[in-house]
Order: C-alpha cells, then structure tokens, then sequence
C-alpha cells in the first residue's frame, strides 16, 4: 500500500488567461477574477487523478480539506484521508506550506501538487528535499524543473515511481527574478531544489532566459526575416520570451512586453500585454498572425506563460498562420515541440511537423509531439 | 602494431623555420642573365623593395624536403578521412598532367591548335554524362561547393524561365547535408528549408511531405548520405519534389559508392554535380585544384554555362559554342580546370566502365569490413539501424566512450595519428553526436583495414584502461596538440603578422 500526498493550490493558473504574471497574491487574484478568470487548477489536478484510478485500491491518498485537494478527490472517485485545517475561500501560501510538512511528517511517499512555480516554492520552502516531488502544471509561471509535462504524465510518473521504476534527481524551483524583470531581462532566478523522479521525456527541463550571446545574434537574424516577411495590415501576435522581443526591436518598439503577449500592426505596438478577449477583440475581420517560440528549455510553444494564445485564438488565427522561432541552441535543448493548449483536439492537430524559423532565410521541420 | 614514428625537424629552438628566417644576404639561387635591352616598367609598378628571401637552391630543396617529410600523405598511409574519398592518386594521372601538351597549352589559343584538348573534354563530358544518367554535362565549375552553386543558378534559372521565380523562394535540405549545400543555396538566394532524418538515419518522409510546397524550387540530396546510408525511399523523395513543382539536385561527393551500381539519372534526379578530385582520383587536397562538373537533363541543357565543347562532323572538328541564348553564363574563366580534366579522363579510361565497378563494390566492400569489425567495441556505437549494410563510409558515434571515460571523438582520431593513419572525419555529420565518419576507399588493402581496426580497437581499451594516453595524443607526430584557443586567439597568418608579432613559436 502506497502513501500518496495531494495538495491542490486552487489559486494557481487564474492568472494566466488573462494575462497577468502569475496569481501571487490576493490583488492579483482579485484583478483576474474581474478580468473573467476562472480556478484552473483543480481541473487538472483532477485530470491527473483520473490518471490513477488504476491502482486507487493500492494508494492511500492523503490531502488537504474542501479546496485543496479534498473535493478534487472525491469527485474523481477517491476516498482520500482529509488532515489539516483550511478556511475554505481564502486559501493562502501558508496553508500550502503546513499541508507539505503535515503530509511528509505522516510518511507519504511522494508528494502530488496542483500548481505552478509559485506553489512549488512554498513547497521547498516547507519540505526542501526531504520527500520527492511530483508538480502537475497547473500556474501561470512555470520555469521549475519539477513539472509533469501534463497532467496525464504526472499521473504516469507517478505509478513508474511507486512502484519502483524511477530514480529521483534534484530539480531546480525557479521563479522569475523580480528585479531583473523590473530592467526589461528575462531572467528565472533559482530558489532552491525539490527531489523528483526522473524520466527524461516527460519531465519538463528547466527554464533558460536567454544566456548566450550567440543567442542575441541569433535572435536579431530571425527577427530581421521576420520582419521583412512582415506585411501590411496584418495582426502579429507576438508571444513572450525574448525571441519575440528581439523581433519587436528589430521594429523599433521600445516598450513591448518580455513575459506577455503584444500586438503589432502595420509595423507598430498595436496593444501590449494583451489577454484572450483583447486578442479576439483585435483580430475580429482581419487576417492574423500567431509568432512564438519555444518557452527556455521546455520546448512548449504554447500552454507555458501564453495561456493568453488560447484554443479559440489558434483556431481563429489558423494553424497555417502560425509561425514559430527557435535559436538552433535552443533546438538542440529541446529538439521536439509541445503542446499543451487546454484542448486535447487542438493540441491533436498541432501535432506533426511545423516549419520553424532559425535564422536568417533559415527554418527547419520541426517534430510537435 | 604499427611502430610510428614521425619524422621532425628542429632548428634553433622550433620547428623547421619559415623560408624567411633561412634567409641570409647574398645567398642566390639563380643567375639571370644581363639585360640587353632597358625595360619601360610604368612608375607605378616598380617596386622599390622586393622581400624575397634570398636562400641557395641546396637550401631550398631541403626546406621543402624536411617540410614534406613532416607532412601525412595518401602516399604514406590509409586516409580515412569520411565524405572525401581520398583514394589513391595513379601516378599515370600525374605523368600525363605534366606533359607539355597538358601544361603548356593556354586557353587563348586558335581552336585550331588545342583539338586534341578540346576532343578529351568533349569526351569526358560524355563519360560522366553517361556514368551519372544525365543528357548533358559542363565541365567549368572549378570545386564541388561551385558546382553546387552553379546548379542552384541553374534551378533559378529554370524557374524563371517559367515564370515562377517569384514564388519558388525556398530550397529544401536534410539535416545531415554537408554544409556547402545550403550554403550554396542562400547564396543563389535561396531560403533554406532543413527536414530532419528518422531513426534509420534517412529523410524523414512526413516531415518532407510537409516541407515541400509551391514556394519550394529544389531539394537537395546526397546519396547516399553522409551517414554512408542509401536513400531507399529516394523514389518517394523525387516523386514528392516533382509533384509540386520543385527540382531535385543530387550531390555527387558520395559518387565513389554508386559507380557501375546506380545513377542518379535514373533515380530521377534533374541536375547533378561531380567532385572529380573525390571520386575521379585527380587528386584530393587543401587548396585544390579541383572541379565539380554539372551535369542536366535534356530538359535543363540550355541553361548550362557557355562555353560548351560542341563536335563538329561535317567538317570533323571541335570548337567551343557560346551561342547559348538561355545559359546562366560564364561561371569561371575559361574553360575549368584543365589539369584536373585531362587526370579525370584518363582515370575513367584506366578502370573502364567494369573497373569503375569494381571500385563502387570494393569501396562498399571495405566500408562494411570496419563497420563488421567495429561494432561491438566497447565505446563505438552505430546511431542507426545497425542491422543493414552502410555503403562507402560509417559513422561510429563515440557517446558512450565520452561518458564512461571523457575520452571524446577528437582524441580518438587524434591518438590514431601515432598508428601512422590519418584520422577520419570528426564532429561531422552534425546530427550524430561525436561522431567518426570512416571512409577508406576502394584502395586499401585487407591488410590495411585490419592495421585500422586493431589500432580502433586499442584505442577503445587504452581509453577504459589510462584515458589520458589518448588525451594527451599524438606524441608520434612532428607536432603534438594545438593550442586551439591561442589559435583562434591569437591567429598568425602572414609573414607580415608574424613579424610585427615579433615572437618565436616551437
């Protein structure tokens, strides 16, 4: 009999498809609820337990009550363990934290989370790597080396670990560095390390900023093709990372977005840091362009940090307007492409092979897997 | 095991020194006969000093001897090198490309004078056209990254024609292309479109059925390829070129494993080019001179560059045709490397249509040998479908080796050196991770091969048993490890350089 711990953090992700940075705190919380968000992450931690119905007779869940983790569980089919003590509709940081210490000081063997970078620095914060880690993607920021690559893996990592198939490794708890935000750099500070198991495949990598300068060059020999095949009249939809950012400077738009999504039009800063309804807003009666790039060494060209491209946006804009940019480095961190865009069907047709550009009148077929 | 010993000659403290620092005053090594006549040289091409080193013949043949000594040739040893074919260079090649009708005679002459040069170039266009399947070939382009080249104008050439120009922007290559192809493309102004290879190591058939559109004006292929792999779906391959418009240029550096066996005529391709100093024994070296014929189908002919050797029958002699309305032009001065030509000629008349063959089967042959022998050594390993043959070269990744004991892919064909072999391709193709592509040609001996095996297999021991023997490799040769970071550094590369440097280097 297994001892499995779930913490859900339902705060975690409602930023995301409006366009805010993260759900740290209640004024953003609030802000994106005004904005029309809704709780995501009890839907995928709920996702990664239908995973294990399997060997629900073999697990003996334990979690957290009402909205963090309890309601989830059962209304998959779970009959969990309920400890600890919530004030239900105001969850915070310190709960996340007392559920890890309570669940590891009652011997579970592995820790199941719902959240995002946010959630898995509480985590370290409470536990550090005294009990292995397993993060179903469900934030908005999600740099940390110690996600699932979906919730469905997760639930896959997890039965290869129980039953004993999976070394553990320790993996990096990032978060955005603040400061550096601040100065226009993309740039994911560490924070600390979690135990994980490891399986090459579908754990995600860490999140690199750009840390090279051959990265630079690179970067501005795309954005200079990128804007020469730019045309008139045409909403660009130019994710975040700081790929996309060399291709707004290449047009001289000094104040776009490093983590957001902006638009540009006719050569020029349409809207910056843009959510779902802007964007849809925007490219009502108009041809449409999706560029983004793979999010550091994950290799997701969406469903990471640009939530905001949501399925309605792809499926309006069209996949065959959608161009995508990657350094040849960052090629060689991850070779395949992602997806993880909310809706299975879509994320379906993503998959194949995607013309991706790497430099200067330079592209490659890329695998989507 | 092959004791080896390079041979090494110091002066004063460093290798054997430049032909300047011999240099003494007074020291001749010629006497001019006295001027009769005063020559009107223009002011403006009078030099006022002349740096030439002044040195005795005696001390110039022995600089160059000792510098010859020093250097690895095909005439010393097995020369492995993949994808350059160095095989060995008939000296009847050689003596024919000295004599005096060869060297001396100049492209300026009355087509009068020079028939029998342009009847061996007539006649070795007909070769090549005949071993490659195609209906036409020039023999101008003077290296194999020029005949690249020279197809691309070709292909643009024919698009234009068409009126398609506009639209067909891009050029399709697989990742394991050698780098001049798209390199040649961009600089005919083409987009470069990269399709990945599959786990056997070929194109990889989806993502070029997704690749190839009405944008695409060509793709470009070798094979077989640079994993030393055949193309087994190349039918496939042009079929899905062709259906959308696009023309499909082979690269002929891998020519040598085909010859006799396949043409890329028939395999459907519409422009070809050669690398005469691969496979053609011409020979093959740094500097060249080389030359990459292009060769086309009837459909393509026109655009070829002018001039071309055309037979007259009625009045039986040959002339060169420059009326050409439709061809992209000159591409060369002249006529191509002449030299090289005569040497190419005589080579495919030396082995004749059942020798060429027999070199096809025995550069496979030898191929498969080292792979056979190699597989299972610990720290080599196949990155493809091993259970296949490969064709005239192989491509052993040393991944393994690297992990389990920091010996890399460099050091192995570096510690090779003090066997008295010469490395074979590193770090190349890209897409196979420490990678040693291993081609020994037709010309090596059983005995040969299995000097390289041992001497792999060695290595492969001395790396798990004391690493830093082949870390620290070669210490046979005249000259050990580069510097490689001071090289680039610090980049020495005129005697100008060096001596404003004013530094001594041993």
């Amino acid at each position: 009999m297994h001892k499995l711990g779930l913490i859900v953090n339902p705060i975690a992700g409602i930023g995301g498809r409006a366009g805010l940075k993260g759900s740290d705190g209640e004024e953003i919380v609030r802000k994106a609820i005004e904005l029309g968000a809704g709780p995501v992450a009890p839907k995928r931690a709920m996702e990664a337990l239908r995973g294990l119905l399997a060997v629900k007779s073999r697990i003996s869940l334990f979690t957290y009550p009402h909205e963090m983790g309890e309601d989830e569980a059962k209304e998959v089919g779970f009959s969990p363990n309920v400890v600890g003590k919530i004030i239900t509709g105001h969850t915070t940081a310190d709960d996340t934290k007392r559920a890890a210490r309570e669940l590891r000081d009652l011997g579970v063997d592995l820790i199941l989370f719902a959240g995002g970078d946010g959630t898995a620095r509480d985590i370290c914060e409470a536990v550090g790597n005294s009990v292995p880690v397993v993060g179903i993607p469900a934030g908005v920021k999600m740099h940390s080396a110690v996600f699932a690559v979906d919730p469905s893996a997760a639930a896959g990592i997890i039965m290869k670990f129980l039953w004993g198939e999976l070394p553990l490794r320790e993996a990096e708890v990032m978060d955005i560095d603040e400061e550096a935000y601040r100065q226009g750099r993309l740039s994911a500070k560490l924070y600390g390390y979690l135990l994980t198991p490891y399986e090459p495949n579908l754990v995600q990598g860490v999140k690199e900023a750009s840390w090279m300068d051959i990265e630079r060059d690179q970067q501005a020999a795309i954005a200079k093709y990128i804007v020469e095949e730019m045309k008139p009249d045409v909403v660009y939809i130019l994710g975040p990372g700081t790929t996309t950012k060399a291709v707004s400077e290449e047009l001289g738009i000094q104040d776009s977005t490093l983590l957001g999504v902006d638009l540009v039009h006719n050569y020029k800063l349409l809207a910056r840091d843009v959510n779902e309804r802007q964007i849809l807003r925007a490219i009502e009666g108009k041809s449409a362009v999706i560029i983004v790039s793979p999010i550091g060494g994950q290799g997701f060209i969406f469903g990471r940090g640009n939530q905001q491209i949501s399925p309605e946006v792809i499926r309006r804009v069209g996949k065959n307007n959608i161009w995508v940019l990657a350094t040849p480095q960052k090629l060689m961190l991850t070779p395949t492409f992602r997806v993880d865009t909310g809706d299975a069907e879509l994320d379906r047709e993503l998959r194949g092979y995607i013309r991706t550009i790497t430099g200067y009148r330079e592209s490659r077929m890329v695998r989507v897997g | 095991m092959r004791e080896y010993r390079q041979a090494r000659w110091e002066g004063d403290g460093c290798l054997e020194p430049l032909i300047f620092e011999l240099s003494r005053p007074g020291r001749i090594g010629y006497t001019l006969p006295k001027a009769v006549e005063k020559v009107n040289i223009p002011k403006q091409l009078l030099r006022e000093n002349l740096e030439l080193p002044e040195v005795s013949e005696v001390e110039v043949v022995r600089h160059f001897t000792r510098l010859s000594q020093m250097n690895y040739c095909i005439d010393l040893g097995m020369y492995p090198l993949g994808s350059c074919t160095m095989k060995y260079n008939p000296k009847f090649l050689e003596d024919l490309a000295s004599l005096e009708t060869v060297a001396y005679v100049h492209p300026y002459q009355a087509e009068e004078t020079v028939q029998g040069a342009l009847e061996l170039m007539y006649k070795l266009e007909q070769c090549l056209a005949e071993i490659s399947g195609m209906a036409r070939v020039c023999l101008q382009p003077s290296a194999g990254a020029h005949g690249e080249f020279v197809s691309m104008l070709i292909t643009r050439a024919y698009h234009a024609s068409r009126g398609e120009q506009d639209r067909r922007t891009q050029v399709v290559v697989p990742d394991s292309a050698h780098g001049t192809n798209p390199a040649s493309a961009a600089m005919a102004g083409y987009e470069i479109v990269v399709v990945p290879s599959d786990l056997r190591g070929r194109v990889d058939l989806e993502a070029l059925r997704e690749a190839v559109s009405e944008r695409t004006a060509a793709m470009m292929l070798t094979n077989p390829n640079t994993l030393g792999l055949f193309e087994d779906k190349v039918l496939e391959i042009v079929e899905l070129v062709h259906d959308a418009g696009g023309l499909l240029f082979y690269d002929g550096a891998n020519l040598n494993s085909i010859l006799g066996k396949s043409r890329p005529g028939d395999m459907g391709f519409d422009i070809v080019h050669f690398n005469l100093h691969k496979t053609f024994a011409t020979p093959h070296g740094g500097g060249g001179p080389g030359a990459g014929p292009v060769g086309v189908t009837e459909e393509l002919e026109k655009f070829l560059p002018v001039p071309l050797v055309e037979y007259d029958e009625k009045r039986d002699r040959y002339y060169l045709d420059y009326d050409r309305p439709h061809s992209i032009g000159r591409v060369k001065a002249f006529y191509g490397n002449f030299g090289v030509l005569v040497k190419a000629y005589a080579y495919i008349l030396l082995m004749g249509a059942e020798g060429l063959k027999e070199v096809a089967e025995a550069a496979v042959l030898n191929a498969n040998y080292i792979m056979r022998k190699l597989i299972g050594t610990r720290g080599y390993e196949l990155r493809h479908d091993a259970k296949g043959p490969c064709k005239h070269e192989v491509v052993f990744s040393v991944t393994k080796l690297k992990r389990e004991t920091g010996v890399s892919a460099k050091d192995v064909a570096k510690r090779l050196l003090d066997f008295g072999i010469h490395a074979p391709t590193y770090y190349f193709p890209p897409i196979v991770e420490e990678a040693l592509m291993i081609e020994p040609t037709e010309s090596e001996s059983k005995e040969e091969l299995d000097k390289f095996v041992a001497a792999m297999k060695r290595i492969s021991e001395e790396a798990y048993k004391d690493p830093e023997v082949v870390r620290r490799a070669p210490t046979a040769t005249a000259i050990g490890r580069l510097d490689e970071v001071k090289a680039s550094r610090e980049p020495i590369l005129s005697w100008r350089m060096y001596k404003s440097i004013g530094r001594r280097h041993a």
